[in-house]
């Protein structure tokens, strides 16, 4: 039962730190979840992610719903989910029934220009950490610099995106022979 | 009645929006000609609202069209529409991966995803470095900005203090909130 209590309280101190979407959330979640409990490795966190881009939902719910399961099976990613939303949805209530001119507020509007400066540079820190799992050697350095350029520069779907990437690992590897790690 | 509508309407989004919490915004606009719960201008303030408090702003938006649609139960039943069809599909996915790590193939496609995946990031990155530096309209005065000398400075600062301190992130957003209304950046 205390485990649960556990994860719940650890999605909803991760949701209630994450300004600005799912990929804001990398950095606490690394901080949280990889560094301090070693709930899951940095390269399980990319595959989580990677996952999550193209399932439908929201990232920050697929990564709580899936390392959720991996510590406490089928019960622990809805307590997972659940914590991780539990901030939000408070929070929200309150403003839709308090505070209705709540974004208009001009000191909140100059800290949220601050905290947005904070965000990048946290983002681009846990990418260079996480760069070490993922960039690994050429043909990885040759996908990573494609897809950064294709989702600045295209409209395509980062579905779709996802899905060549993999496929792309997946036949250069078989050709290339071996295979495996 | 009305709660039994809400889920499923939101079930519907978190079913067929696929990518994240912008993802979710064409389904919302066109929830809104439907059914008239809410206008279009609500769902910008709410992208304002989002935007300046945590969490997703799907999870946001449900809550927010749930409590003005059904009080405080519609707000609880908005995001668990949402969430439903995330936490079976991720589940089962879980289910699957367990079963295969081991498997080549499935090892091979993950060779190619991991650096896809960090790639994203560092596009979500990128993009928000220009909102926060440059704000969502362009010129060159810009540059000689207060607001975006401070935040140059600030950034600097941050990194800084990441490398060299084991500090928590949630200590820098705080401190760089602070500084944000102390020094008045107004990036827009």
């Amino acid at each position: 039962m205390s485990e649960y209590i556990q994860l719940f309280i650890v999605f909803a101190k991760v949701g209630v730190m994450t300004f600005g979407g799912g990929y804001a959330m990398l950095p606490i979640l690394r901080r949280e979840i990889v560094e301090k409990r070693s709930w899951a490795e940095e390269d399980e966190l990319l595959d989580y992610f990677a996952i999550g881009q193209c399932t439908p939902g929201i990232i920050a719910v697929n990564t709580a719903t899936f390392i959720g399961c991996k510590r406490k099976g089928v019960l622990g990613g809805i307590v997972a989910t659940l914590g991780v939303v539990f901030p939000s949805v408070v929070i929200i209530m309150i403003i839709a029934a308090f505070l209705q001119s709540f974004a208009d507020n001009q000191t909140i509007k100059y800290a949220f220009c601050g905290i947005r400066v904070c965000v990048c540079v946290l983002i681009f820190d846990a990418v260079s950490k996480l760069w070490k799992k993922a960039v690994v050697d050429r043909p990885t350095l040759l996908l990573f610099c494609a897809v950064l350029l294709l989702s600045l520069f295209t409209s395509l779907p980062v579905v779709l995106l996802v899905i060549l990437s993999g496929i792309a690992g997946a036949v250069y590897k078989s050709v290339k022979g071996g295979g495996g790690k | 009645m009305i709660l039994l509508y809400l889920f499923f309407r939101f079930a519907s989004v978190g079913l067929f929006s696929v990518g994240g919490g912008l993802a979710t915004l064409p389904f919302l606009y066109e929830m809104s000609s439907d059914t008239g719960w809410f206008t279009t201008g609500d769902i910008s303030n709410m992208i304002a609202v989002s935007e300046s408090t945590p969490g997703p702003l799907g999870i946001n938006m449900s809550t927010y069209v749930g409590y003005i649609t059904a009080g405080i139960p519609g707000a609880v039943t908005g995001p668990l529409g949402l969430i439903t069809p995330s936490v079976v599909v991720i589940t089962v996915i879980f289910y699957f991966l367990e079963r295969f790590k081991e498997n080549k193939t499935v090892q091979n496609v993950f060779y190619g995803l991991r650096p896809a995946s960090a790639a994203l990031i560092a596009a979500a990155g990128l993009s928000i470095l220009k909102l926060a530096f440059i704000g969502s309209s362009f010129d060159t005065g810009v540059f000689t900005s207060r607001s975006f000398i401070v935040s140059v400075i600030m950034a600097a600062l941050i990194y800084a203090g990441v490398k060299k301190t084991k500090l928590h992130p949630i200590v820098f957003i705080a401190l760089s909130a602070a500084a944000g209304v102390i020094f008045g950046i107004n990036t827009v």
